[in-house]
């Protein structure tokens, strides 16, 4: 079966973001970008289940600008087949990109489409659902753990009552959660092998996709600080303190 | 004016708590609100909500179909009711509501408002990005605002209303392509981490699952709910519904007590909410210590039943 992996270029994890001082966004010009983490469980997950017989071909998707080609090139290291790169500048939010997805994944006919349960960036937690909305598809959201098998998946999902298991058709959405897998290092002989797999580069317009009605964003401001407490020496010295404030 | 309709989550015949916090941000939108609840027989859950503070009316939908909260299931009976002048359409910021609202958006064709923190008119709100690191107010379009609202941002409503309850009936079926298998529900013999005013979380630096008893005893002493880092839950001490921050949950409680926790980004997004943090780790350059208001540097497997004791 063949599989879909949306893989976005965000912010790195480790980078302490800077907001703009005129509030207009975050700076992000200079900045370390990496593969947003949740894509990257998604394309180890792919791969693992390729290894297992499961999935035949592996076709990595990002959306957004020339410098996306990156994050391809590290999909296709983990071990994608081929990707995909809907060429489009400026921001994407998840309707626009779900509608993309939802393009792709007809027309490749692809079983299942994995995408991370959400972006580091936005924190929208949106596209995969919405994808699925679109296509009329199945969702399990939050997997930790996925069986597929012809015809159906296997979904254990990361919910706040606990570990719920689904049971979906295919084709389907799976969104991928932290325990999921963890994500392989790449070596350096698949990073050089990763060069020579075939790009294809699609617009919008290609896939016959509108962009969607979005949120404007109208600021962006820093949150609260909170202010550096007090370093107390002895376990009775914080008993008193919490007394004191009545706290307990 | 606004006209809310509030999908109420429930389990096992219980509203959940987040629902009376959700009221609270429809109340600061303005305007009518209803609460819809979709089971099987949700007479006691609507009992429930028809008693929150602000409610106009509750929407009784039942149907054998909506047995479990399955997004493909509840999406076409949300559109329906929606379509009946409904201007928002908000559901909390659980699982639960991050699953469900990107769908029910997507089928309206609008975009979708998540984890609204404060809001500014009906159609303005802030919203954390970037691990609670931006806030980002946004504008959305004309057409109906689905949102999930951050429940740590609100406080709940008071109980204490009596609105109406009406049984209404929409299309439902059950769905032929998703089937609920079995659920492993997490203990609940403590308070709910997200409503549990004291919370007691442990990190890496526990070391093992049984060490990790001695967060017990204390938040036990307190009354406290027990929550961890990512990398507790990763190591397997605890269950994943227990883990705090970015991608697990986003708590505000009165008192926070953060044990051998680094205070990694993704972990303070989910605590930049609690009133007071007090942090207890061995490295005096620990980054929790950046915004605890009470740290003590030490070793926790002496501080920790030390402190226990002396409560
Ligand atoms: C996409 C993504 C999402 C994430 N989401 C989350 C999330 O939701 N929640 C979350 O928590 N993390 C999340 N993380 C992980 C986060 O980056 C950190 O790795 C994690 O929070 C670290 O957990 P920790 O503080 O327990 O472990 P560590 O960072 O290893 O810290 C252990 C601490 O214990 C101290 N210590 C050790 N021994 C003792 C002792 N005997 N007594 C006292 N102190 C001691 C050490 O000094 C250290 O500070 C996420 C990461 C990514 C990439
Ligand atoms: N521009 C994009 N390019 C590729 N994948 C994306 C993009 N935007 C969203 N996604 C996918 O959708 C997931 C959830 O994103 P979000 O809904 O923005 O939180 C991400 O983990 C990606 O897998």
């Amino acid at each position: 079966m063949k599989v879909l992996v949306s893989v976005k270029r965000v912010v790195d994890y480790n980078v302490r973001i800077q907001i703009k001082p005129d509030g207009s966004g975050v700076v992000t010009d200079g900045v370390k970008h990496s593969m947003n983490p949740f894509d990257e469980i998604a394309m180890e997950e792919a791969v693992r289940q390729k290894e297992k017989g499961k999935v035949t071909e592996i076709i990595a998707v990002t959306l957004g600008g020339a410098k996306n080609e990156e994050t391809l090139r590290t999909a296709l290291a983990f071990g994608a087949d081929r990707a995909i790169h809907v060429k489009e500048e400026g921001e994407i939010q998840p309707l626009t990109a779900a509608r993309a997805l939802a393009a792709l994944v007809k027309k490749e006919g692809a079983q299942v489409l994995f995408t991370g349960k959400q972006a580091i960036d936005d924190d929208a937690n949106q596209t995969g659902q919405m994808t699925a909305a679109l296509l009329d598809l199945p969702q399990a959201t939050f997997a930790s753990k996925v069986e597929l098998d012809a015809g159906k998946a296997t979904v254990t999902r990361e919910i706040d009552a606990g570990l719920e298991t689904l049971e979906v058709t295919l084709p389907a959405v799976i969104t991928t959660d932290l325990r999921l897998n963890e994500p392989r290092y790449l070596k350096l002989p698949d990073i050089m092998k990763a060069k020579k797999k075939p790009i294809e580069t699609v617009s919008f317009a290609d896939l016959g996709v509108q962009p969607a009605p979005g949120l404007k964003t109208v600021k962006t401001a820093p949150p609260p600080s909170r202010s550096k407490g007090i370093m107390v020496k002895t376990v009775d010295e914080l008993v008193s303190a919490l007394k004191a404030k009545g706290l307990v | 004016m606004s006209k809310i309709l509030i999908v109420a989550e429930h389990a096992n015949g219980k509203l959940n708590a987040g629902v009376a916090k959700v009221v609270a941000a429809a109340q600061k939108i303005g305007g009518e609100i209803d609460v819809a609840v979709f089971a099987t027989d949700g007479s006691a859950v609507a009992a429930e909500a028809a008693k929150l503070a602000g409610v106009s009316k509750v929407l009784q939908a039942d149907n054998a179909a909506n047995d479990h909260a399955l997004a493909v299931v509840l999406t076409s009976q949300i559109v329906e009711l929606a379509s009946k002048g409904y201007s928002h359409v908000l559901v909390p910021g659980t699982t639960f509501g991050k699953d469900l609202a990107p769908r029910v958006a997507a089928k309206l064709g609008v975009p979708q408002v998540s984890d609204v923190m404060a809001v500014h008119s009906a159609s303005s709100f802030d919203r954390p990005t970037y691990a609670g690191n931006a806030i980002t107010t946004v504008e959305a379009p004309a057409g109906t605002i689905v949102a999930t609202v951050r429940l740590a941002s609100f406080n709940a409503v008071a109980a204490g209303n009596g609105a109406s309850v009406e049984k209404v009936s929409v299309a439902a079926s059950a769905s032929a392509n998703t089937k609920f298998v079995s659920l492993q529900a997490a203990k609940a013999d403590r308070p709910d981490l997200q409503s549990a005013a004291r919370v007691v979380s442990g990190g890496r630096a526990l070391g093992s699952s049984e060490n990790f008893s001695i967060i017990y005893k204390l938040a036990d002493k307190i009354g406290a709910g027990v929550g961890a880092s990512r990398a507790a839950v990763d190591s397997g001490y605890v269950p994943n519904d227990m883990q705090v921050g970015q991608t697990g949950k986003i708590i505000a409680p009165e008192l926070y007590f953060a044990i051998g926790i680094s205070g990694a980004i993704q972990h303070l997004a989910g605590i930049k909410d609690a009133r007071t943090i007090v942090a207890i780790n061995k490295d005096p350059e620990a980054p929790i210590f950046e915004v605890a208001d009470f740290g003590l540097v030490g070793d926790l497997f002496q501080v920790v039943p030390e402190l226990e004791g002396k409560l």
